[in-house]
């Protein structure tokens, strides 16, 4: 929507541009109770990663305790976090590099 | 006892239960569909007007432990961002997981568990299409973190169960919890293949 407002220059607004085009990541957290294998499984089939990757990932909350699983927009990783409590995994999102 | 497999021929997910196995199945996923469909997500102390024109959902962590370890908080450090987040999701992720619970005591009965078990020797043979068997591995693990929230069960902590006695309940419990893990691990398996 526009509407004509009088012209001010006096702030930049160049600040915006310099914001990264995938400023958000969906973590995933270590808990007791899932099972590896079901981890891995969980993030071959909807993320569609390899097995490899998967399983590297996996590892990751298991060791670490936390994984960044996927990044993108902040839609999209509101969408990842519900399917991942939808599989029953531990997940927030957060702006990249917060943690 | 055998868990789940891949039927080489038609791909289906099948296992055989007895009835007892089935029953207490049947009576795991009858509990968490009411602990779903019951529980208030959150208690409500508005004005009875209000809160009756609101058709949004929760915005706050449920109370009971399972229900906040099935419905997580979305954002950690910004308890505006996790309340919008909770009001358009959780509603869709109760129904999803109380429709999941019900399909697996539908799924039990069709394949012949009587509404009340009384004889013995009772087997049931479930086939489940692959699609149908992720549904079951999903519930699994709400069945999984809804006995293990209740349980307490914490990282590594397998000699403390075993050291229980064999008749007291919590063991009992956790004899249970493990075996949903064993028929769970059986089906992420049979799925992978």
């Amino acid at each position: 929507m526009s509407a004509p407002s009088p012209v001010e220059l006096d702030e930049p607004v160049t600040e915006d541009l310099t914001v990264p085009s995938t400023p958000w990541v969906t973590i995933v957290w270590n808990d007791p109770v899932n099972l590896m294998s079901y981890v891995a499984y969980v993030f071959q089939q909807y993320f569609g990663y390899d097995k490899k990757k998967a399983e590297r990932l996996m590892m990751q909350v298991h060791r670490d305790g936390k994984s960044v699983v996927s990044s993108g927009s902040r839609e999209e990783m509101e969408r990842d976090v519900q399917a991942m409590h939808e599989y029953g995994l531990w997940a927030t999102l957060e702006k990249q590099g917060r943690s | 006892m055998s868990g789940f497999a891949r039927h080489r021929r038609s791909k289906r997910i099948i296992a055989t239960f007895t009835g007892f196995e089935a029953d207490l199945l049947r009576n795991l996923a009858g509990q968490l569909v009411e602990l779903l469909r019951n529980e208030a997500a959150v208690p409500d102390e508005r004005d009875p007007l209000e809160a009756m024109l609101d058709f949004t959902g929760p915005t706050t962590e449920p109370d009971d432990p399972v229900l906040a370890r099935l419905f997580p908080t979305a954002y950690a450090d910004d308890a505006d961002a996790a309340a919008e987040f909770r009001r358009f999701t959780e509603g869709t992720l109760r129904d999803g997981k109380a429709r999941a619970a019900s399909s697996i005591i539908d799924a039990l009965e069709e394949a012949g568990l009587p509404h009340e078990l009384t004889e013995g020797g009772l087997m049931i043979d479930v086939e489940l299409e692959p699609a149908e068997a992720e549904v079951w591995m999903r519930s699994f693990t709400d069945l999984r973190l809804a006995l293990a929230t209740r349980l307490g069960v914490e990282e590594g902590d397998e000699e403390r169960w075993a050291a229980l006695p064999d008749d007291d309940p919590r063991a009992q419990a956790h004899d249970i919890y493990e075996w949903v893990g064993y028929l769970q691990e059986t089906l992420v398996q049979a799925l992978m293949r």
